[in-house]
């Protein structure tokens, strides 16, 4: 398993994923870069996601969505606020309807990845950051909502 | 590994996923199981074995057979103590991982 560490820190409403992968710091940039790519990775278990707009370039919006298993659609966007090709980029993230249009209702969170090498492998920091511990929360709970329906969701209906 | 981690890579893949649902229905042979998919049966029975380790899947030998069911107990442990938030993120390393590996980075240049 490639994940390093995960740290939830509620107080001061930040996570921090540390991750290492077997590749250079420039094959693990272009997962980020190149959209197709993207989204093989992003989209939790059984929510394919894609993506219709993804340019890794300062102030552009990136627009997604997610499938679910019933076909339901789970909109997203990322507004590219930085970019340091391949070390690091920022982004804000906040979610969108399946038409793609943001809910602002919704929390946003402030992202950096950030890569380094280390020996062949790279070193991968996920920060991601909330406005406040009620909007982590917020998203965490949604997690139980949309992310893991599909993995737990399958198993429950195999229960029921 | 610890359990939750081995039980979140398990149900990070759809065959697996799948045939867990199958053996939590009731056990059953994993021939029979194997011919459920157009994979190889090395390549079902490695998901099995995934499984098994997950401490998600029971296999048991019946004369020449081997036989797979679903430890309840053990996916209503792992679904309750199961973050969500870690599972998901988990699930994305994981994909970009596999990605990864499918396709060997590109020479330096």
């Amino acid at each position: 398993m490639p994940v390093l560490d995960i740290a939830k820190d509620v107080e001061n409403h930040t996570l921090t994923i540390t991750a290492e992968f077997r590749a250079p710091v420039k094959r693990v940039w272009a997962v980020y870069a190149d959209p197709r790519q993207l989204e093989r990775v992003w989209g939790p278990p059984g929510y394919p996601a894609t993506f219709v707009d993804h340019d890794l370039t300062p102030g552009r919006r990136s627009t997604y969505y997610m499938t679910g298993p019933d076909g339901e659609r789970y909109g997203g966007w990322w507004q590219i606020t930085e970019v340091d090709e391949p070390r690091s980029f920022r982004f804000d993230e906040g979610y969108a309807d399946a038409n793609l249009s943001p809910k602002p209702d919704l929390p946003v969170s402030h992202n950096v990845y950030s890569f380094i090498s280390v020996g062949d492998t790279t070193r991968a920091t996920y920060l991601i950051a909330f406005d406040s511990a009620e909007d982590l929360q917020t998203v965490l709970d949604m997690g139980t909502e949309e992310g893991m329906r599909d993995a737990i969701g399958q198993i429950d209906q195999a229960l029921a | 590994m610890d359990r939750v981690d081995a039980a979140l890579h398990a149900l990070s893949d759809r065959t697996r996923r799948d045939i867990l649902k199958r053996v939590l229905a009731g056990e059953q042979s994993v021939t029979k199981l194997a011919a459920k998919y157009e994979m190889s049966f090395a390549a079902v029975q490695k998901h099995v074995a995934v499984l098994e380790r997950s401490g998600l899947l029971i296999k048991r030998r019946s004369g020449r057979e081997q036989l797979a069911s679903g430890d309840m107990d053990a996916i209503r442990a792992v679904t309750s103590t199961l973050d969500q938030f870690e599972a998901i993120w988990r699930a994305h390393i994981d994909h970009i991982d596999e990605l990864l590996a499918d396709d060997p980075p590109p020479k330096e240049t």
